[in-house]
């Protein structure tokens, strides 16, 4: 029996698309410590990367000096992580679909559309003082009732 | 990322292995669609089989590299999909762009 109290994490990272990693390796350490298995971590990690990535180039405008901020919360039925930048925010309703026809060709903007495929939840808010907040959340322990495709 | 090109009679195989995401680019695939275009290929297989991890910037740079090669009069197709990569290019829908094959000789055979 895994244990029922949520377990948490953070760490910061500067602006380096390298530093992804290390964000990576807390997050899943966290999910293993908290008994959950490796199939339900992957999608999890996944969208992370997504959401970081986005932060350190779109939040920060890759600024090495700019730093991300990583929480992680693990409970037996949830995990929930934030990805705060130092950006100025955007609109996220404006951000065009990905499988349109018109957009199908181009070589980008498929980052958030994928995190919504990989997550239950995932929420923008612009901090009134500058910077974004990424909210991202998966149920676990619902792996055999998902049907969609993951990927 | 890694890349290893072949060449068998006018096919260019680029076999790409480990990661395709932002800021693992040991190799770039724009320089290698624009070095096989400077030697005058069209038919060009890019061979996934190696490959640990596609994020969205790596599923970009595929498209890319297919419109430049579309855009040159040539043909790009893919081979060795794992299931995590055929996923990702089910979900975003790019299975209806690509030409996908399981095995080598069969994208080969498509070529000639
Ligand atoms: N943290 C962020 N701060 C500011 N803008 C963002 C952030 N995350 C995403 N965006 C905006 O949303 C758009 C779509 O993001 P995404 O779907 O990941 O595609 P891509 O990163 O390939 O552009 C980005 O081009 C950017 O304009
Ligand atoms: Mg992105």
């Amino acid at each position: 029996m895994p244990d029922t109290k949520p377990v948490n994490a953070a760490i910061s990272i500067t602006s380096r698309f390298e530093n992804i990693e290390l964000a990576e390796r807390v997050v899943h350490d966290l999910m293993v410590s908290a008994g959950i298995g490796e199939e339900e971590i992957a999608p999890v990690i996944r969208a992370l990367w997504e959401g970081i990535a986005n932060a350190i180039r779109h939040g920060n405008g890759g600024d090495p000096d700019r730093r991300v901020e990583i929480e992680a919360t693990v409970s037996p039925a949830l995990v929930r992580v934030t990805i705060t930048d130092q950006g100025a925010g955007f609109d996220v309703a404006a951000v065009p679909d990905p499988t349109a026809a018109e957009n199908l060709l181009k070589p980008s903007g498929r980052g958030i559309f994928i995190m919504r495929q990989l997550m239950d939840r995932v929420e923008f808010s612009n901090l009134s003082g500058g910077g974004t907040v990424l909210l991202l959340e998966r149920r676990l322990g619902t792996t055999q009732e998902r049907e969609h495709h993951e990927v | 990322m890694k890349s290893e090109v072949i060449d068998r009679e006018d096919v260019r195989t680029i076999k790409l292995s480990g990661k395709i995401t932002i800021g693992a680019g040991d190799v770039t695939m724009r320089e290698l669609i624009h070095a096989a275009i400077d030697d005058g290929k069209k038919k060009i297989l890019i061979d996934l089989g190696d490959v640990k991890a596609v994020d969205s910037s790596g599923i970009g740079e595929l498209v890319a590299a297919y419109t430049t090669v579309a855009k040159n009069g040539g043909r790009l197709a893919l081979v060795h999909l794992s299931p995590k990569i055929n996923d990702i290019l089910q979900v975003t829908q790019l299975v209806t762009v690509f030409d996908i094959f399981d095995d080598e000789a069969s994208a080969l055979a498509s070529f000639s």
